[in-house]
This record gives structure tokens, C-alpha cells and sequence, in this order.
């Protein structure tokens, strides 16, 4: 489960975000909708624990993100929160099964080819297994980062416009993927979009209007 | 899926950089040991061929030319020296001379050296025989292990001599006796390993142009001393013991005779000396090598760190910290450096083992390929040391990658 409160954000000092309070619970799908330059990536970089906060709290799984020394709480973002970006990147020099080995390693958790097969299966690309990551389609990639946004079991999926960048009938698979993927694992899902095609889904919507102060 | 596999994933990815850098570091690393495998192997070889020999005594010239003609049957003689000018060092009741051991050189066989001597040479090498006798007789030989291995003679087998140093059908003694072998030594890793040994008066005889048949005396040492109107090459003189005194032999025969005396020891270093300019040279020219592969993985890590950022970024949301990315980079550096060196080292030994048939031909000494110096364990905290030293900054600079805005970026 995801939870801010009181959550605000300074650019090089001078211009200051404040964001609404998110409550999302085990499970939960909620869309944080808004316009560009809203906010919504640095947002979704201070859940994930990619940027330090300025105030204010972000809680995962009760536990706070935005005071935690800096190796424990890379060991726990790669053991508790699984990101999918808009374009999927990957370790080049590596294939898809072992991008995936890799995700597993990096989080400290043991290696395990069984999960990775059954992820691979589930997202329709068990056979892109030895596949270079630049060979598979775009929407294959995408399904490839969703699998490795999953490896490890998160308690929290964020998503950052996984749909701008793709037609609608992919828009449609990718979306449905993931909510499907999120209630297997039992791991809330948060996306982060300003793509109108989502908003009829998702019952859970926050907007973002207004951070700036 | 290991860091060491992903480091090595990584390199691959970009063969053709990487493959020049592991040539770089090969040619460096492999300039370096070979050297260091020469410069030991022929020490060794020379510290072995001294043979306990204080003191050449020989024609006017060159004292390295006498030295490396007379020890080390690399160079031409300096001249001959007549027998009665070299009768006073050859008395056995000399108070400061053990031994003097007459050496005449100057004929050959099929390029290896024919050395009228004593028998007395032979316990200088501590050489002993394999088969057969040692010379007694006028036209006996008895021949070093290599002469015979090379040139596959046997016990028995007879040959003429060749005037000069260097194969020559043309110039063949065949007006005389033909040589007979009558025995041959083991091995002993010295130069007496490529050498025909007969006694003086064989040499004599050649030249003279006529076999003076069955000038039977009872002792071709004494005989040797008693000749009139024969030459020698030079005497190797042993002291009896060393000391002030024959400091002074050694100037007085240079000062008020027309011969010369060298030590072997003195010339020797210059030698060393002389060779030592060049290896510096090249020892230099090895480091520069090095210097510049160091330069260039510094150059490929630090230029794919621009290409990989968003991969860099993408490790630490995966979970990766700073010092699993430090530690990545650290080992791309790393195994560059232990593969150059590994290459490196084939390099030389593989070049080693080509160049000894070479040097084998050209100077009669065979180098070991397989043997390893404990300077190539010091060449390896090296290597080690510039592949560290050059993936630091682009290892640091990785480490501080903004997981952020790197992904906000891209």
C-alpha cells in the first residue's frame, strides 16, 4: 500500500511543488492524472524513492521511503516497488532473460529462471527469452518492462505514461496487462498519465492541478 | 547473472574497442616480459659460460672481442699469438696461473666451432661424456651434445673441417686427414654444448697444409708447449688464487707485451652495460605502450558511460547502489587488464619460443620458452594497478549517476 502526506518538492530551491495526499490501498488501481509539466514524473520519482523529497512523508507498506539511509533504501525499492516507464529501456548488452536475472540480482533476492519463464508466459513473450532487448517491438518491450517491474513481487507498480507512446490497441493490452498482472501479484498499481484513453478504467482518480505555489 | 558476467556483457558489446585496448595492453605487457625473459636467459647463460675463467689471454684488440671470441664463440679472433709468446703462462710451476688452458679457433664444421685445446677445458665446463672417449690422437674429436644432436653425427662418423667461422663448402680442409669423432658429451647448457673439441696440433696440421703422419709424442701437453713457429687463438687462464698480484699480471701483460689480457667479469659488465642502453630503450618504449592502453580503457569506459546512463539510472531503480555501479565499472577496467596481460604473456612466451630457433641459429644459445620470471608476477600487480587506476574516474562518475534526472532526460 502507497501513502503521502503533506508531500512538497523544491526545483534548485526556488520553485516549490505541493502535491495532494495519496491513498492507495494493497491491491488498489488509482490513476494520478495531469496536464504536462504538472509535476507528475517528479511525483512519481519521489514515490519510487528516485529523488529525495523536501517535505513531508511517503509511506510504502508503512514504511517511510524519505528518510531512509541511501543503500537500504535502494535494496528496498528494488524489493518493494516495480517502475514502468513510458519507453522501455533495458541493459543492452544483455538479453531479455537475463535483464530480468539481472533485476532479480540487483534486488538481493535469490535467482529464480521458473518465475521468469511464468512471467514471460503470462505477458505473451515466453518466446523472446534469449531475444536482444533491441530486436523485440515496442510493444513487446513494454511487456518485457512490465515483467521486470514484477520480478521480484512489489508491494507497489508505479507506472509512468506506460500508454502515451502506444496505438490503441496496444494501449488497451498494456493497460489491461497491467491491472490483470497487479491483482496475480496482489500489488497496488498507481499510474501516472495524462493519456484521457485511462480515465474511464479507473474508478480511483486523483488530479494534479495546481502544485505549483 | 553476476556483476563479473554483466561486466563482461558489457564489453563485448563493443568488441572493436575493446579488442584495441586488449592489443595495446598485449604489446605493452608483452614487450615488457620479454625482455625482462632475454635480459634473464642470457645472463644466466653468460654467468654460466665464465666457467670459473679469471683471465683471456690473447692477440691485441678488442678485450670484449677476445672475450666473446675465446669464451663465448660468438665473435672473430682478435689475431693469433705465437706459442713461444704464450709458453711462460702455460708452465705449470707458475706461482700465480692454476691452469691456461691453449685455445685455437677459426675453423668449423657445418657452422659449429672446431677448438684445438686441451682436455683440460672439458672439466672447465664440467662437462662429461655421454659416449665414447675424450681426444687423444691427432684428428680425434670429441663433440658438445648440440653439435651432435644438430648435425646427427655418431661415434665414428668423420668429417674435414671448413676454414673460417661460417659454412662454407668452398673453403673445405680436405687436402688433410679427415676429423674422426670419437666421443660425445652430455648436455651441460653451456656454450662447450656447441663446440668440436680436438687437440692444437689437428689445427696445426690443417693449416700447415700437410699431414705430418705419426710425429708420435708421449704427451701432447708438453708437446704443445714445446712446438716452434705454431699460433694459438688465446689462453683461458685460471688463478690459483686472487689477489693483488695477479691484478698485476693482468696490467703487465697489457702494459710490456704485444698480448692482451681481459677478465671476463670486466667485460662482461660492459657488455651488460652496452646491451643495457637498448633495453632501456625499449623497456621504455614498452611503458609508453602500456601508458597508452591504460589511456584507452580510460577512453572506452568513460565513452560508453556516455551511451549507457539511462542503463546506469535503470540498475539503481532496479535496486543496484552506487557501489554495485563503481564496483561494475571497476571490473570492466579490471578484466581488460587481466586479459592484455594474460595475451601479453602469451605474446612473449609464444614469441620466445619462435624467436629461439632464430637465436639458436644466429648465436648458438637456445632460450627457454616455458620458463617464468618472478618479474612477470610484478608485471601482473601492474596491470592490475592500471586497470583500477583507469576505470576510477569513469567508475566514480557512474556511481553518481542521478538516478532521476538521467530517466527525466532520456
Amino acid at each position: 500500500m502507497l501513502q503521502t502526506k503533506n508531500l512538497t518538492y523544491t526545483y534548485d530551491g526556488q520553485q516549490l511543488l505541493r502535491f495532494p495526499d495519496i491513498q492507495c490501498g494493497k491491491g488498489d488501481k488509482c490513476l494520478l492524472l495531469g496536464q504536462s509539466g504538472s509535476g507528475k514524473t517528479t511525483l512519481l520519482h519521489l514515490l519510487g524513492g528516485l529523488r529525495q523529497t523536501t517535505g513531508g512523508e511517503v509511506l510504502i507498506n508503512e514504511v517511510r521511503l524519505d528518510s531512509m539511509p541511501a543503500a537500504r533504501l535502494d535494496r528496498f525499492r528494488g524489493q518493494n516497488i516495480g517502475i514502468v516507464f513510458q519507453k522501455a529501456h533495458f541493459v543492452r548488452s544483455l538479453n531479455v532473460r537475463d535483464n530480468l536475472l539481472l533485476a532479480q540480482r540487483l534486488a538481493g533476492k535469490p535467482t529464480d529462471t521458473g518465475r521468469i519463464n511464468e512471467l514471460l508466459e503470462r505477458l505473451n513473450v515466453g518466446d523472446k527469452l534469449k531475444s536482444r532487448t533491441d530486436a523485440l517491438s515496442i510493444g513487446e518491450q513494454q511487456r518485457v518492462a512490465i515483467a521486470r517491474a514484477l520480478i521480484n513481487r512489489p508491494a507497489v507498480i508505479l507506472a509512468d505514461e506506460p500508454t502515451s507512446a502506444l496505438d490503441d490497441v496496444n494501449c488497451e493490452e498494456v493497460i489491461e496487462l497491467l491491472e490483470q498482472q497487479a491483482s496475480e501479484e496482489n500489488a497496488t498499481l498507481l499510474i501516472v498519465t495524462h493519456d484521457g484513453r485511462l480515465k474511464s478504467r479507473f474508478s480511483n482518480q486523483i488530479i494534479l492541478s495546481d502544485t505549483k505555489l | 547473472m553476476n556483476l563479473f558476467k554483466l561486466s563482461w556483457k558489457n564489453l563485448i558489446n563493443k568488441p572493436l574497442a575493446t579488442l584495441l585496448s586488449l592489443i595495446l595492453f598485449a604489446l605493452g605487457v608483452g614487450l615488457i616480459s620479454i625482455l625482462l625473459l632475454l635480459n634473464r636467459q642470457l645472463e644466466e647463460k653468460f654467468d654460466k659460460n665464465l666457467a670459473g675463467i679469471d683471465l683471456v689471454i690473447g692477440a691485441k684488440g678488442s678485450p670484449l672481442q677476445l672475450i666473446l671470441c675465446n669464451m663465448y664463440h660468438l665473435d672473430a679472433p682478435t689475431g693469433n699469438v705465437s706459442i713461444q709468446d704464450a709458453r711462460p703462462f702455460m708452465n705449470p710451476e707458475h706461482p700465480l696461473i692454476k691452469k691456461a688452458i691453449p685455445v685455437s679457433v677459426g675453423d668449423s664444421y657445418k657452422g659449429y666451432r672446431i677448438v684445438g685445446t686441451t682436455t683440460d677445458i672439458v672439466e672447465l665446463y664440467k662437462a662429461q661424456l655421454a659416449s665414447g672417449q675424450l681426444w687423444e690422437k691427432d684428428f680425434e674429436a670429441t663433440i658438445g651434445a648440440k653439435v651432435a644432436e644438430a648435425r646427427g653425427l655418431k661415434l665414428g662418423d668423420t668429417f674435414f673441417s671448413s676454414h673460417g667461422l661460417v659454412d662454407d663448402e668452398g673453403l673445405e680442409h680436405s687436402d688433410t686427414e679427415p676429423f674422426r669423432i670419437v666421443g660425445i658429451l652430455q648436455a651441460t647448457g653451456s656454450v662447450i654444448d656447441q663446440l668440436i673439441l680436438t687437440n692444437t696440433q689437428s689445427i696445426w696440421k690443417v693449416h700447415s697444409g700437410h699431414g705430418e703422419e705419426g710425429e708420435a709424442h708421449q704427451d701432447t701437453v708438453v708437446a704443445l708447449r714445446d712446438a716452434v713457429d705454431q699460433d694459438i687463438t688465446s689462453l683461458l687462464v685460471q688463478y690459483r688464487k686472487r689477489n693483488f698480484k695477479t691484478l698485476n699480471l693482468a696490467r703487465n701483460i697489457n702494459e710490456s707485451t704485444n698480448l692482451q689480457a681481459a677478465a671476463p667479469a670486466i667485460e662482461i659488465n660492459r657488455l651488460y652495460d652496452l646491451m643495457g642502453t637498448g633495453e632501456d630503450a625499449l623497456r621504455t618504449l614498452a611503458y609508453i605502450i602500456i601508458c597508452v592502453s591504460g589511456f584507452s580503457i580510460f577512453i572506452i569506459l568513460f565513452d560508453s558511460l556516455r551511451d549507457r546512463r539511462y542503463e546506469l539510472a535503470l540498475m539503481r531503480v532496479m535496486g543496484a547502489s552506487r557501489g554495485v555501479l563503481l564496483l561494475m565499472i571497476i571490473l570492466e577496467g579490471l578484466i581488460l587488464a587481466i586479459l592484455g596481460y594474460l595475451f601479453g604473456m602469451l605474446l612473449s612466451h609464444l614469441g620466445l619460443f619462435i624467436l629461439s630457433d632464430y637465436l639458436e641459429e644466429a648465436y648458438r644459445y637456445d632460450f627457454n620458452a616455458l620458463l617464468f620470471v618472478k618479474e612477470e608476477l610484478y608485471l601482473l600487480g601492474a596491470a592490475l594497478a592500471i586497470g583500477i587506476g583507469a576505470a576510477i574516474i569513469p567508475a566514480v562518475q557512474a556511481s553518481m549517476t542521478d538516478i532521476s534526472d538521467t530517466l527525466t532526460e532520456a
